[in-house]
C-alpha cells in the first residue's frame, strides 16, 4: 500500500480545532491541555499507549462527555456549548466506528446499515435498499446483507460497522482502534478502506490507534499522546525520524524506555523481605 | 472506638447520599423516558415488537402458573369451604382470590423474573457493547428509541398477562372443583357471576396490574440503562431488577389493597 502525501490535500481553516483541552475523571486527570488542528480532507492518527486518553478524546469531539477545560471546535461550532438538539444536528455530520463495531445485535447487516437512513430520512424503502447495497458494496459485503451480526467474523463486523458509519456520508469519520484484533488480511482491507472512503467521500478522518505499521501507510498526520499531553506531532516520515524518546520507543516497540516495563512498586528485595531476613 | 464510630457514621452518610442521588437520577430518567415516549406511539411497530418479546414470550410461564395456582386454590378452597358446608361457593372464592390479589401479584412477580430481567440484561449488554453510544453518535436518542418502547410494552402487557393468568386460574379451579371433586357446576359458575363485581373487583385488579406493570418495567429499564458496562455489572443489575421489582410489587399491593378494599 502506497503512502499518501499531504500534497493533494486541500488546506483550509481547521475543520476540527482542539484548544487547551482538559478532562478529569473523578480526581484523575486524563487529558492535560491538548491542542490539535485537523484540516478538511486529512486522515489524522492519534497514537499512544493503552489508557492514555485517546478514546476519551474521540468522545469529547463527539460531545458524549464534557471537557473540564478548553474546547473542541468542529465545523465552526464549539461542541460543549451546543444544546441537545444542536448537538444531535451536529452529530449527523459525524460518523464513528467503535472498537468492536457496536453493531445492533438484533438487526441484520442490511438493517444495521439502513438504521440511520430510516431514523433521519423519509426516503422510500426502495431507495434505502439501493443506498444500503451501495454502502455494503463499498466495503465488499453486499452479499452478506441478510446475515446477523453474530454470524460475522471480527473483520466483517468491522466492515459492516464502517458501511453503517458512512451511511449518511458524514463530513468527519472517527475510528476508535479500527485495527484491534484483526488478522493481517482484514487489517489491510480496513486500512485501505479508511483511506479510500475518506478520499471518495471528501471527508476528514481521525483514527485512534496504536498500530504503527498499518496506520503510517494511510495517514497524513500523526499526533502522539502520552500521559494526557501531546508529546509529538508531524507526518509519518517526521515521526519515523523523531528523536522524542516516547515516540522512538513506541514506533520501535522497545520494551523499556520512558514507558517503563515495571509498574511502580517497592524495591524488589524489600518486597521479598530480603533486607529484614539479612538483618 | 471513636474512630470506628466515625467511620460508621461516614459510611452511613455516604450510603444515604448515594441512595438519594440514585433516586433523583431515576426520577430524571423516568421523566426523560416519558418525554421521549412520542416515538413509541408514532412508530407503534417498535412497541409492538417489544410487546412480542416481553408479553408474548412470557405467555407460557403465565399460562402454566395460572393453571396450577387455580388448581391449588380449588383444592385448598374446597378443603376449607366444605367444613362450613359452603363448597358450592368454591367458584366465587377462587375468582375473587385471583381477580383481586393472586392474578395481578403473581403475574407481576413472574413478569419481573421473566421479562424484567430480560429487559435489564438486554439494555445492559447494549450499553456494554457500545450499541447505545453508537446510537447516540448517530444522533438517535437511546431513551426514545430503546428505553421508551420497552417501558410501554411492559405497561401494556402486564394487565393482559394478569387477565390471562386469572382466566387460566379460574379454569384450573374449575378442573379441580367441578371435574375432579364434583362440586355442582351450576352453583360454581352462578355464584361466581353473582359474587364478582365488575367495577369493585375486576377494575381494581386491572388498576393493580397496570401499576405493577409501570413499577416492574420502570425498574427494569432503569437498572439496564444504569448498569456498569461489565459482565459483573449487567449480572448484578439483572439481580437487582428481580429483587427490587418483586419487593415493590408486594409493597405496592399492600398500599393499593388498603385503599381499594376496606370492607365496603
Amino acid at each position: 500500500m502506497a503512502a499518501y502525501s499531504l500534497g493533494n490535500i486541500v488546506q483550509s481553516a481547521n475543520f476540527v480545532e482542539i484548544r487547551n483541552l482538559n478532562f478529569t475523571y473523578d480526581t484523575r486527570p486524563i487529558l492535560k491541555g491538548i491542542d490539535m488542528d485537523i484540516h478538511k480532507g486529512q486522515v489524522v492518527a492519534i497514537m499512544g499507549g493503552s489508557g492514555c486518553g485517546k478514546t476519551t478524546l474521540l468522545r469529547l469531539i463527539g460531545g458524549q462527555i464534557r471537557p473540564t477545560g478548553g474546547h473542541v471546535r468542529f465545523d465552526g461550532e464549539i461542541i460543549h456549548e451546543l444544546d441537545r438538539d444542536a448537538l444531535y444536528e451536529t452529530r449527523r455530520k459525524m460518523g464513528m466506528l467503535f472498537q468492536f463495531g457496536a453493531l445492533f445485535t438484533d438487526l441484520s447487516v442490511f438493517d444495521n446499515v439502513a438504521f440511520q437512513m430510516r431514523e433521519h430520512t423519509d426516503l422510500p424503502e426502495a431507495i434505502i435498499r439501493d443506498l444500503v447495497l451501495m454502502k455494503l458494496d463499498a466495503v465488499g459485503l453486499r452479499g452478506a446483507r441478510d446475515l446477523m451480526p453474530n454470524h460475522l467474523s471480527g473483520g466483517m463486523a468491522r466492515r459492516v460497522a464502517l458501511a453503517r458509519t458512512i451511511a449518511l456520508d458524514p463530513m468527519l469519520i472517527m475510528y476508535d482502534e479500527p485495527f484491534t484484533g484483526l488478522d493481517p488480511i482484514s487489517l489491510g482491507v480496513i486500512g485501505n478502506l479508511i483511506r479510500k472512503l475518506n478520499d471518495a467521500l471528501g471527508a476528514t478522518s481521525i483514527v485512534v490507534t496504536h498500530d504503527v505499521q498499518e496506520s503510517f501507510q494511510i495517514v497524513d498526520y500523526v499526533y502522539f499522546i502520552s500521559e494526557g499531553v501531546v508529546v509529538a506531532h508531524g507526518t509519518p516520515e517526521d515521526m519515523y525520524a523523531s528523536s522524542v524518546p516516547f515516540v522512538h520507543q513506541f514506533i520501535h516497540g522497545e520494551i523499556d524506555g520512558p514507558v517503563p516495563f515495571h509498574y511502580p512498586a517497592l524495591p524488589y528485595p524489600e518486597d521479598l523481605f530480603l533486607e529484614r531476613s539479612h538483618a | 472506638m471513636l474512630e470506628h464510630l466515625d467511620r460508621l457514621i461516614r459510611k452511613t452518610g455516604h450510603a444515604g447520599i448515594d441512595a438519594i442521588w440514585r433516586l433523583g437520577y431515576a426520577g430524571k430518567f423516568m421523566f426523560l423516558t416519558l418525554i421521549g415516549s412520542g416515538t413509541s406511539f408514532r412508530r407503534f411497530h417498535l412497541t409492538i415488537r417489544e410487546i412480542y418479546f416481553t408479553g408474548v414470550r412470557s405467555l407460557i410461564i403465565i399460562v402454566v402458573s395460572g393453571l396450577f395456582v387455580g388448581m391449588v386454590l380449588g383444592l385448598q378452597g374446597y378443603e376449607t369451604l366444605q367444613r362450613y358446608g359452603a363448597s358450592s361457593s368454591l367458584g366465587v372464592m377462587v375468582a375473587l382470590a385471583l381477580v383481586r390479589e393472586l392474578g395481578p401479584v403473581v403475574a407481576a412477580l413472574l413478569f419481573a423474573s421473566r421479562a424484567g430481567s430480560a429487559i435489564t440484561a438486554e439494555i445492559g449488554l447494549m450499553k456494554a457493547t457500545e450499541q447505545l453510544s453508537a446510537m447516540e453518535m448517530m444522533a438517535v436518542d437511546p431513551i426514545s428509541r430503546v428505553v421508551a418502547p420497552r417501558f410501554w410494552s411492559g405497561v401494556i402487557s402486564m394487565p393482559l398477562l394478569a387477565a390471562i393468568f386469572n382466566t387460566m386460574g379460574i379454569f384450573g379451579g374449575y378442573l379441580i372443583g367441578v371435574v375432579l371433586i364434583g362440586v355442582d357446576e351450576g352453583s360454581f359458575w352462578s355464584q361466581m357471576q353473582a359474587g364478582v363485581d365488575l367495577r369493585y373487583d375486576i377494575m381494581n385488579g386491572v388498576i393493580k396490574s397496570f401499576v405493577f406493570g409501570i413499577a416492574v418495567t420502570a425498574i427494569a429499564v432503569f437498572e439496564g440503562y444504569d448498569s456498569p458496562p461489565t459482565a459483573e455489572g449487567v449480572s448484578s443489575a439483572t439481580t437487582r431488577t428481580v429483587v427490587t421489582s418483586s419487593l415493590s410489587v408486594l409493597i405496592l399491593d399492600f398500599v393499593l389493597t388498603s385503599f381499594m378494599f376496606r370492607g365496603a
